[in-house]
């Protein structure tokens, strides 16, 4: 075969150089030629799809730029009323940035919430990097999450207290999440694990934890955290609120990730399983070096998927009076003056969580990549 | 025919206890009947090779060897521990016993060096760099030192093969078996797996193989052992059994084999 392509070669020209394609299929001519305007219906489509997103862009930066208030005299928004959907009114955020961020924590000790959000963000970059992946990454955690609890109680090392009651807005959202997924994660392999388990007891057990708790709304399980739990509580015993919903959350999100996990372990070779036996490795040591590091790299898309997930499911608490992001910001508009500019106050808070989101999914493709680079050739 | 099988079996080499011994064992997958009334007994430094159509029971019984099957009926003694479901005799056993998989069954996410030292690191608790070290000397011995840093995955079918060879002998078995080991090859790459074999079993290694590679039988085995449907049909010398079979069972197989040859 390669004989025959080399003697033609050879046959035509001893020296030719190695051609480049016709212009006409390379570069961005060959792209939009390719994908854009391929047939008369290509081309129309294309068209068409063009002028709406032009005239979208340009209604929108009209709208959101050009017509836009910044800023407004003491909650004189009359002026934005006359604008209603010819300018946005971003003195709406302006004006409320604090209060949709940090929710009614006291005005004075903004800056402990605030800097609460910035080590979280912290915590994350640390984490997502793998020449941090180390043992010590742990205590990291542990240290910064104390700092965090710290901050925002107080009531030490001359910080005013401030009772959970008034926490609020992004670190709200931040700490559900995180605390969520951190505490969600290591159960769900475990469950995972013993869903595959050959101990009938530990099995039945999981999969009794899965069903159930898949079985129903988060809703509702908020919902019996806040109310029917503590009614379960000797008299006098009060848990935390906030606690009550993180355990909800973490046990919630726990069953999805377990199956998530359990797809990946299904997924490998009975092959790997046998090899980590003849070669003598214990249960632990198979599970943690072979069994494990494989089938999360496999389902990789599907972790973040859920994670995402989570992160805005974390708005569910306002059923039960939680301030999280979301509530702050729907909280932010009540008040008389401020009625009615819902639009701006969404469009800010789905950016902070796209934010959030995106970098996730982000990481995700990086790390995918990274950690999948064994199987390129 | 089984008085016969222990007449041979006990003249197969010297007094000393055998590495391994099985003693009619029975296995069932449900209700199929796979392995019947198994008896062997494999000498220390005794080279077996075990050869049938498929479907005949000849791996099962190899992993029954090492525990990755359980038998149901019988005995079976590995370096003079009982397999039972005893979790400590079955660490032990496994300590002892490497296995070569017909499909290779390497850990792809680790590197070739790393799969030859986690199990002499994790279940040996060798020193690291001693492992690593030991691990240099076995790729040397399969002839491929200069792959170390690679993954499983960047190597070619014989290649890989021979780095799970390697990867079994890093835990210094007594005992190696051998599940197909050149099945999944192309022909072109058989030849060096078996010539690593060839040297293993040179070197005085106790070796059970399954394989259909009728010179290697020849020019390595002590014995070849003839399986059908779940039973050991015929057990003999290679010349014994290659040239002068005994029932139609072993006739008709030979020449199947020889035919696709």
């Amino acid at each position: 075969m390669s004989d025959l392509t080399l003697t033609t070669a050879a046959a035509t020209s001893p020296e030719a150089a190695p051609r480049t394609p016709p212009a006409s299929q390379i570069g961005l001519r060959g792209w939009l030629r390719a994908n854009l305007f391929s047939s008369w219906i290509n081309t129309a489509v294309t068209l068409v799809l063009a002028y709406l997103i032009i005239r979208w862009t340009i209604g929108f930066i009209e709208w959101g730029v050009i017509n836009a208030i910044w800023s407004v005299p003491e909650n004189q928004t009359q002026a934005c009323r006359d604008l209603r959907g010819v300018g946005a009114c971003w003195a709406v955020i302006t004006e409320k940035h604090r209060f949709i961020l940090f929710g009614t924590y006291p005005y004075e000790e903004h800056w402990r919430p605030a800097l609460v959000c910035l080590l979280f963000v912290g915590l994350y970059v640390v984490s997502a990097m793998r020449r941090f992946w180390r043992w010590e990454l742990a205590l990291v955690w542990v240290a910064t999450l104390a700092v965090i609890g710290v901050l925002m109680w107080g009531g030490v090392l001359g910080l005013s207290y401030v009772p959970q009651e008034r926490w609020g807005g992004l670190p709200i959202t931040l700490i559900l999440a995180t605390f969520g997924l951190a505490f969600a994660f290591p159960l769900a392999i475990l469950v995972a694990l013993g869903r595959r388990s050959k101990l009938p007891a530990i099995k039945a057990l999981c999969v009794l934890y899965v069903e159930l708790i898949r079985g129903v709304p988060l809703i509702s399980l908020l919902f019996m955290a806040s109310v029917m739990f503590p009614l379960f509580l000797p008299e006098g015993m009060n848990i935390d609120k906030l606690l009550r919903a993180q355990i909800a959350i973490i046990l919630f999100a726990g069953a999805y990730l377990a199956e998530v996990v359990r797809g990946g372990l299904q997924a490998l070779p009975k092959g790997q399983y046998e090899a980590a036996d003849a070669l003598g490795l214990g249960y632990w040591q198979k599970t943690g070096f072979i069994i494990l590091p494989q089938a999360l790299r496999l389902v990789i898309p599907p972790l973040v998927n859920t994670f995402i997930g989570f992160f805005k499911d974390t708005s569910l608490v306002l059923i039960i009076g939680i301030f999280d992001l979301l509530t702050a910001g729907k909280t932010a508009i009540i008040e008389p003056a401020w009625q009615g500019f819902g639009i701006e106050v969404y469009l800010t808070v789905g950016a902070i969580y796209f934010v959030f989101c995106f970098a996730m999914s982000k990481y995700s493709q990086d790390l995918e990549a990274e950690l999948n680079r064994h199987r390129r050739r | 025919m089984s008085e016969t099988l222990e007449h041979i079996a006990s003249a197969a080499r010297t007094d000393a206890p055998p590495a391994i011994l099985l003693d009619k064992v029975n296995k069932w997958f449900g209700a199929l009947h796979v392995l019947r009334d198994v008896s062997l007994s494999v000498a220390v430094g005794e080279r077996l090779v075990v050869c049938g159509p498929s479907g005949s029971g000849k791996s099962t019984m190899i992993r029954c060897i090492n525990r990755l099957e359980t038998h149901q009926e019988g005995r079976i003694v590995v370096d003079g521990i009982e397999l039972t479901d005893d979790v400590r005799a079955l660490d032990a056993i496994r300590r002892e016993v490497g296995m070569v998989f017909q499909s290779f069954n390497l850990f792809p996410h680790l590197t070739v060096l790393e799969n030859c030292t986690l199990a002499p690191i994790w279940v040996r608790r060798m020193p690291k760099a001693e492992a690593e070290s030991l691990a240099m000397h076995y790729l040397e011995r399969v002839k491929i030192p200069e792959q170390a840093k690679k993954y499983p995955g960047q190597l070619s079918g014989g290649q890989q093969q021979r780095v799970a060879i390697a990867r079994a002998l890093c835990m210094k078995p007594k005992i190696m078996l051998f599940d197909e080991p050149t099945s999944a090859l192309d022909p072109e790459m058989i030849k060096e797996v078996l010539d690593t074999m060839v040297g293993l079993a040179e070197d005085g290694m106790t070796m059970i193989c399954v394989t259909h590679e009728m010179g290697f039988a020849r020019t390595v085995a002590d014995r070849v052992v003839f399986m059908d449907r779940g039973e050991i049909v015929e057990m003999g010398t290679p010349v014994q059994v290659f040239e002068n079979p005994q029932t139609d069972r072993l006739r008709l197989f030979l020449s199947q084999i020889l035919r696709g040859h």
